[in-house]
């Protein structure tokens, strides 16, 4: 298991990057992708590509916004940070989120107890 | 929120999209070079580094693409996308692009014109407010005229206090003959044409003034001061569009008129009521004034109630015509129009006539299309099979079939809407023409224009054309095996034969649809040639009408019936002598009213002594006319003409039509069953019947000769005179004698239009010729598609199989040889296509039987002139190819692939 990464399910980079910016506060492109990679433990499969799809969606949604800015080591980067309505989403999102994989936890637990 | 605001963002990216493919590479270049740094500081070398850098980010085509798909509409994106490489492939093939887009606009642009007038003439309501509810009242179509179409006074007045289902009745009066009027402004008088109309005329129909006001109550009185309201294109024409004309009074027929109103542009009494005819004027009728005697002169046009069906109303109609009278005060009359009065639509009165044969045109234009649909989709398959391997490569490298689909529908949808632009321009300018044709008798034609219903016609047809043609190739295209086009270098291999199978049954079926139309166009002309050829009983060609005024002080109150009549003889026998004397006159004479044209009847006068049988059939239709006009019309006489001797105070004498002499011969015995020399009863009075007519068509130029009855004018009082004149010279090198000789003995006679009796029948078969004009031309047009699909197919055969006719040239086959082969498979094509269409024509012909004159529909003669036509043009279509294949250079064909 330890070897193969995890796919991402539809959806759940969105909320990756709402959480990484609420906590972490302004971060660019590859902070954000790198953030990710390390909070996961390197077992996410992330194209780091893939994330600017996930940061335009959200960024049309107004639920994050992004300037651009100078890097710590003087380099020009789009810096994206949370909106209002972006934390509200992540609330609801969390719960959600919560709400399903406890299910989906009971529901996988219920099985294997039936197995037996 | 979110939602909302993405759709706004979405739309805006995709109008913004270069800005934001600008900062998203920005982006992209920082993220990569931020990596290759954070590398660099792990301790990489900056060949790792970077390298490193790449293999995290992934895909940089895909982020870009995912992100675009993210922000914007990626659908409008690919859309757009294949229009652009739409444009750009056609434009790269001029020839094609151009042959295509000018097929799909013959046949679209002889759609759109076809659905303009059907449009007009058969799906638009009536220019008129609420025109469902206006209804045609008359009895069941008869032999007799318009006088059994027409209702007296006293009927009008009865009916429209007896029925309940009318908002209004009006009505016109139906006599009126071409230049009835006389405009005096100085110098010569001015004819013109003017309808007298019911003075609530204009309220029932809706109509409103563009200037003044229109008829009242008042306007109608007996005795009223006489007023006129103009027609726009009168007023324009003749009044210079004077915007002052209100209220300024006019010397009309003598009369200080005052004109109190002018129409608006979009009436035309014509168009509707009386199709080919220009009306300039209309004139308030008086009910109560003269008329009131003569008998049925009003047609009935009623406004139902909101919520009367038809139904209702014919019922209603039906209770109240027992109680109409012909005449008030002669009860015998009561009872006269008992179940003659019912109404019908107007709508279908004006155009009902017309559905069959335009149904049949749009048939026709339909076909067209189909044909032209047909000839694209070859033209189409013969790219396919050129472009075959592009597309399998592109689906190599992984273009789904959908979207291969959708780029080649993209195509046919930039060809079709080529083809509707163009096609669009040729419609306007034939509806325009038609729009013109003033002399054609068919109604609403002047209102003919291109409007929001034909633009959505047009759009529909095209996207239709796009889909019928661009799909079978489309799919046939993408739907290939991948290796089988890759592998199809050679010809006769699989799919190569598969096209050309697929090829050969589109001419096939497209011959098949000429074959139908040309079978069509053929029983049309056929019909329309047994028209010009039907005997009328008289001669149209070399003779001329000329509408005549005269004074015999016959409508002056007072007036004495012998000094009327007097003075009349007097003054006709002036005319007759003085035009009669210009050289080149052959003959003249003169008739109250002309045949297809208006007509009324006076009863049915039979022989002396024999009671009349009840349910007589309609009576003969009535002419006043002098001696001389039997001669100027050719009409042949058995017995003899009129003379100047049968004066009022001689013996009574009438001319009938042959018909109605055999009609009453049936119910007497006269020698030889002749009735010249017999007496016939006319109810005061017994009139000798001096000459048997031939039977004159009178109603129509197809229809059956009816029964007529002449008067003499020297007896019997004319509706005001037609000079008729018969000469070797043309009618037009005549004309400005007469009208001088005319003016010499009465300085009021108006310039009035000199027309040749010719014109007279050609008004009459003008919607004949129209539809039968426009068939042909669709026929034709339908021959030169199904020629080119054949010389497409076959040469793009010779074309692929010049490798095989080489061999075979190089194994000895003659030149001859290779022509007749070549020919030989363009005849079996047509020959299949001839057989499935002649098939398919049979059935269409028995469908168009009834639009058929004097021709069966089997007609022999049709069917035999359309194969041998096909049969020449397709051996033309093939000859070209078949020349060009003998040509072949064998040792040159076998060398190029």
């Amino acid at each position: 298991m330890a070897e193969t990464k995890l796919d991402l399910l539809q959806g759940t980079l969105d909320i990756m990057v709402l959480q990484t910016l609420a906590t972490m506060g302004d971060l660019h492109g590859y902070g954000i992708a790198r953030r990710i990679e390390l909070v996961s433990g390197d077992s996410i499969l992330l194209n780091q590509g893939t994330i600017y799809a996930s940061l335009v969606r959200l960024q049309q949604r107004g639920w994050i916004s992004a300037a651009w800015g100078t890097s710590d080591n003087n380099r020009k980067a789009k810096y994206y940070s949370i909106t209002k309505g972006g934390r509200k989403q992540l609330t609801q999102d969390t719960a959600y989120w919560r709400r399903l994989s406890s299910v989906v936890d009971r529901v996988l637990a219920m099985t294997a107890e039936g197995e037996f | 929120m979110g939602a909302m605001r993405e759709a706004v963002n979405r739309v805006r990216a995709f109008f913004g999209k270069q800005q934001r493919d600008a900062e998203l590479e920005a982006e992209l270049a920082a993220h990569l070079e931020l990596a290759v740094e954070e590398n660099l500081r792990q301790g990489m070398t900056p060949e790792e580094a970077r390298h490193q850098a790449l293999i995290r980010f992934g895909g940089v085509q895909q982020a870009r693409e995912q992100q675009r798909a993210a922000r914007g509409l990626i659908q409008l994106d690919i859309l757009l996308q294949d229009f652009k490489y739409a444009f750009r492939t056609l434009g790269r093939d001029p020839g094609f692009t151009v042959v295509a887009v000018l097929i799909l606009a013959l046949g679209i642009g002889a759609n759109i014109a076809v659905f303009s007038v059907v449009n007009t003439i058969l799906l638009r309501p009536l220019p008129f407010p609420n025109a469902q509810q206006l209804v045609w009242i008359a009895p069941p179509p008869s032999k007799c005229g318009m006088s059994c179409a027409t209702y007296s006074t006293d009927a009008y007045d009865t009916f429209r206090v007896q029925s309940r289902s009318y908002q209004d009745v009006t009505g016109y009066y139906a006599f009126s003959s071409p230049d009835n009027l006389s405009l005096s402004r100085g110098g010569a008088p001015i004819p013109a044409t003017g309808i007298a109309v019911i003075a609530n005329f204009f309220q029932v129909l809706g109509v409103q003034p563009a200037m003044g006001r229109l008829f009242t109550a008042d306007d109608g009185r007996d005795g009223a001061a006489p007023v006129i309201v103009l027609t726009d294109a009168w007023w324009r024409r003749q009044f210079a569009a004077d915007p002052d004309i209100v209220g300024k009074a006019f010397d009309i027929g003598g009369r200080q008129t005052t004109v109190i109103g002018v129409l608006p542009a979009s009436f035309d009494f014509g168009a509707v009521f009386s199709p080919g005819a220009k009306i300039d004027a209309l004139t308030p009728l008086d009910l109560y004034g003269p008329p009131r005697n003569e008998g049925n002169i009003i047609t009935f046009i009623g406004r139902l109630k909101p919520g009367i069906s038809l139904p209702q109303a014919r019922d209603d109609a039906a209770a109240a015509a027992p109680h109409m009278c012909w005449n008030n005060n002669m009860a015998r009359s009561c009872g006269a129009y008992k179940d003659r009065v019912v109404p019908v639509p107007l709508k279908d009165y004006v155009s009902g006539r017309l559905r069959r044969s335009l149904v049949v045109l749009w048939a026709a234009v339909a076909t067209i299309l189909l044909i032209a649909c047909v000839n694209l989709s070859n033209l189409l398959l013969a790219r396919a099979a050129a472009r075959g391997k592009e597309f399998a490569l592109r689906g190599a490298l992984g273009a789904s079939r959908m979207r291969i689909v959708g780029q080649l529908l993209a195509e046919s949808l930039v060809l079709s809407g080529a083809g509707a632009l163009l096609g669009l321009s040729f419609a306007w300018v034939l509806v325009s023409w038609f729009a013109h044709q003033g002399s054609v008798a068919l109604p609403l034609l002047s209102s003919l224009r291109i409007d929001g219903a034909a633009l959505g016609w047009t759009v529909l047809i095209a996207i239709f054309a796009a889909l019928f043609f661009g799909l079978v190739p489309g799919l046939r295209m993408a739907g290939g095996n991948l290796q089988e086009s890759l592998k199809d270098s050679g010809p006769g291999s699989g799919q190569g034969r598969k096209h050309e199978r697929i090829r050969s049954v589109l001419v096939v079926s497209e011959v098949a649809l000429a074959c139908v139309l040309l079978v069509g166009a053929g029983l049309l002309l056929h019909s329309f040639l047994k028209v010009l050829d039907v005997d009328l009983g008289f001669e149209p060609t070399r003779a001329a009408a000329v509408k005549v005024d005269y004074d015999d002080g016959g409508n002056t109150p007072g007036a004495v019936k012998a000094d009327v009549i007097a003075r009349r003889t007097a003054i006709f026998q002036q005319i007759l002598a003085r035009v009669g004397s210009i050289p080149g006159v052959e003959a003249v004479g003169m008739s109250d009213f002309l045949p297809l044209g208006q007509n009324r009847s006076w009863g049915t006068p039979f022989p002396k002594g024999v009671a009349a049988p009840r349910n007589l059939p309609a009576g003969p239709l009535v002419y006043v006319v002098t001696p001389g006009y039997m001669r100027a019309m050719g009409s042949r006489v058995h017995g003899r003409d009129f003379t100047w001797d049968d004066g009022p105070n001689s013996q009574s004498v009438v001319m009938i039509s042959a018909s109605y002499a055999r009609f009453l011969a049936g119910f007497t015995h006269w020698p030889n069953n002749d009735a010249v020399g017999q007496l016939i009863g006319g109810g005061r009075n017994d009139m000798l019947v001096v000459g048997v007519v031939d039977d004159v068509h009178e109603e129509s130029v197809e229809g059956e000769g009816g029964w007529q009855i002449y008067y003499p004018a020297t007896q019997a009082y004319p509706e005001g005179e037609q000079l008729v004149v018969r000469s070797k010279l043309a009618p037009s090198a005549l004309a400005n004698s007469v009208l001088l000789a005319l003016r010499e003995l009465n300085p009021k006679q108006p310039a009035a239009e000199f027309r040749p009796i010719q014109s007279l029948v050609d008004r009459a078969t003008s919607p004949r010729r129209f539809f039968m004009l426009l068939v042909a031309a669709f026929a034709a047009l339908g021959l030169l598609l199904a020629s080119l699909g054949i010389y497409g197919v076959i040469s793009y055969s010779v074309t692929q199989r010049t490798q095989e006719i080489g061999i075979r040239m190089a194994l000895g086959a003659t030149q001859s040889q290779v022509q007749r082969n070549v020919i030989g498979r363009a005849l079996r094509l047509v020959c299949i296509g001839i057989v499935a269409g002649s098939i398919a024509s049979l059935l269409v012909a028995r469908g168009i039987a009834a639009l058929l004159f004097a021709t069966a529909p089997t007609d022999l003669l049709t069917f035999a002139g359309t194969i041998l036509l096909l049969g020449a043009v397709a051996f033309l279509a093939g000859y070209l190819p078949a020349r060009r294949a003998s040509r072949i250079n064998p040792m040159v064909a076998l060398r190029s692939n």
